[in-house]
């Protein structure tokens, strides 16, 4: 037997186990969400096994119940704003937050900057459940900062911070963070910076570094971290259904919606793959602008 | 003779003061959620004094003593199937070049880091239930194969980072000594790759531990983790009993990581 058939036969074959796991718990799921979103819901969930791209346009129209008329799907489209405008902020807000503190620790000496890192990251690898919870625990109305408010006498009745779009983009901001500290760390910590000194050398102000020479020098890691935030942002369920308590929905929420009390499983799996759309989107956006950078150094 | 005063290219103002909050503000919530699993009232936010009663109590609650070990049996299965074929895919994959299809089984791998985890939960909860109506199984396997699935990449990276770094001629010198390609893999390969497969073992073991998302979804009733019965909880009156639950979990996954760190930090040397 020649050598190649060889190597490629025992290296499918070493791949087998991992990847029929994968199709029977990933991939394969995946693909039958596709199909249901062109089924029609069944009366108790579930789906009838008749073709309908019904789900499709309920996504974005709504069929009036009595007169046919079409309209906006208005509940549908002001989850999907809400979604896309609290990931934006999170991530805008993590930008601002991680991006001077992933230059702080690069900037420390190198010994000490693995500890650092890792101080970021050992949060992030705690249970997300668990995360959200210490920020619900802080905000609500029995909360630390609420009771210490009305004992200090700043306040006599608590705050309303739970339950508003401000607690499920703090919580995302809180528990996305590392994600934008992390890429945004690993570009600093390669920057050369003799090319800051020089940009001294030439009486630029420290703004004007930061904006004409650092900030250029790091960009792919804050379109990296940029994405790494917002996209799991969108799709995120634990933290708007703790911190949002059922008002502040986001997608995430509203997929489920439709396999618990919506009973509209088409609907639900059309959803779904219009949110896996959006992410798969800003994952293209993201390659390309990687790659682009690649290209431009090289 | 005067000395002109230092100037620190590196320093941007008020960036230190910034970095500072964010630590502070990672941290505090935490802390404070460890702090008041020690209270001894039933209070979340007002201190009256320590004890261990909530402790005592999740200790003594059969819910969470069941959710504690479906978690545990859960994570062990799943780090487990999950460690032994991210090895075999590592082996597969790694000291090769790009060959016929390695695109799909590199997408295929990753699947679970980019597709949002509430659609993955979303095509299990339906897969599933189409499998549970043809076999008429409801047992702990669903979950098992499905965490297993999304921890395939937690354990996969770091066997595979530690096998790009590992000397191929003793592997060669080996099998030129006529090693069979198995004792070859266990004598040789194996002692090598072996804190990287630790490294991925505790990863997959955290990550299982900790997801709430795709358990809500696949699991039959009856079979709460310790997460889901968590989330459950919470609509409900919340005591500090949650809070010593969740402490518990968190010196897990703390004590996990941090000597996944010290592994991967030993393999650089």
């Amino acid at each position: 037997m020649p050598n190649g058939v060889r190597t490629a036969r025992r290296r499918w074959l070493l791949l087998t186990p991992a990847l029929v796991i994968l199709l029977f718990a990933a991939t394969g799921p995946l693909l039958i969400v596709l199909v249901y979103s062109f089924l029609t819901p069944g009366d108790y969930g579930g789906v009838v096994w008749t073709f309908s791209t019904d789900a499709w346009f309920n996504v974005v129209v709504e069929r009036d119940f009595f007169d046919d008329t079409l309209s906006f799907a208005d509940a549908h489209l002001s989850i999907f704003w809400r979604s896309v405008k609290l990931s934006l902020v999170t991530t805008l807000v993590a930008f601002i937050v991680g991006f001077p503190t992933a230059y702080f620790i690069a900037t420390r000496p190198r010994e000490t900057r693995d500890m650092w890192m890792l101080l970021i990251m050992v949060p992030f690898w705690t249970n997300l459940l668990i995360r959200t919870f210490a920020v619900m625990e802080i905000i609500r109305n029995e909360g630390v900062i609420n009771t210490g408010l009305i004992q200090l006498g700043i306040i006599d009745a608590p705050i309303q911070m739970l339950f508003t779009e401000f607690a499920v983009t703090l919580g995302m901001v809180y528990v996305y963070l590392p994600l934008m500290v992390l890429p945004i760390y690993a570009s600093m910590e390669r920057m050369d910076f003799s090319l800051i000194e020089a940009g001294y050398d030439l009486y630029a102000s420290r703004w004007r570094i930061l904006r004409k020479v650092i900030f250029p020098l790091v960009k792919p890691g804050v379109v990296a971290g940029s994405i790494l935030v917002f996209v799991p942002a969108l799709g995120a369920y634990v933290t708007p259904r703790v911190l949002g308590g059922g008002k502040q929905l986001m997608l995430g929420n509203l997929i489920e919606l439709q396999f618990g009390q919506g009973r509209n499983w088409p609907l639900g799996a059309a959803l779904s793959i219009s949110l896996l759309a959006i992410v798969m989107v800003a994952l293209f956006v993201y390659v390309r602008s990687a790659g682009t950078q690649e290209g431009r150094h090289d | 003779m005067t000395k002109p005063r230092a100037f620190d290219v590196r320093r941007q103002s008020g960036f230190a003061f910034v970095a500072l909050c964010c630590f502070v503000l990672l941290y505090l919530p935490i802390i404070l959620l460890v702090v008041f699993s020690f209270n001894a009232g039933q209070s979340i936010a007002i201190w009256e004094g320590f004890s261990w009663r909530w402790y005592v109590s999740a200790w003594q609650n059969e819910k969470v003593q069941d959710a504690t070990v479906l978690s545990l049996i859960i994570a062990t299965c799943a780090s487990l199937v999950a460690t032994s074929v991210a090895v075999m895919a590592a082996l597969a994959t790694t000291r090769t070049g790009t060959f016929r299809g390695s695109a799909l089984v590199f997408g295929m791998i990753n699947q679970p880091l980019m597709i949002p985890e509430i659609v993955t939960a979303v095509a299990l909860l339906i897969f599933f239930a189409m499998v549970k109506v043809a076999t008429g199984y409801t047992g702990l396997w669903y979950l098992i194969i499905a965490h297993s699935a999304f921890c395939i990449p937690f354990a996969y990276m770091p066997i595979r980072a530690r096998l790009q770094g590992m000397d191929l001629s003793l592997e060669q010198a080996a099998a030129d000594l006529y090693g069979t390609p198995w004792r070859v893999f266990r004598m040789v390969t194996l002692p090598q790759l072996w804190p990287g497969v630790l490294a991925g073992a505790m990863l997959a073991f955290v990550i299982s531990l900790d997801n709430v998302i795709i358990t809500e979804f696949a699991k039959s009733a009856g079979q709460d983790t310790l997460p889901t019965y968590m989330l459950g909880q919470l609509r409900r009156v919340v005591t500090p009993e949650i809070n010593a639950i969740s402490t518990v979990l968190l010196a897990i996954s703390v004590a996990l990581v941090v000597a996944f760190y010290l592994l991967s930090k030993s393999k650089k040397q």
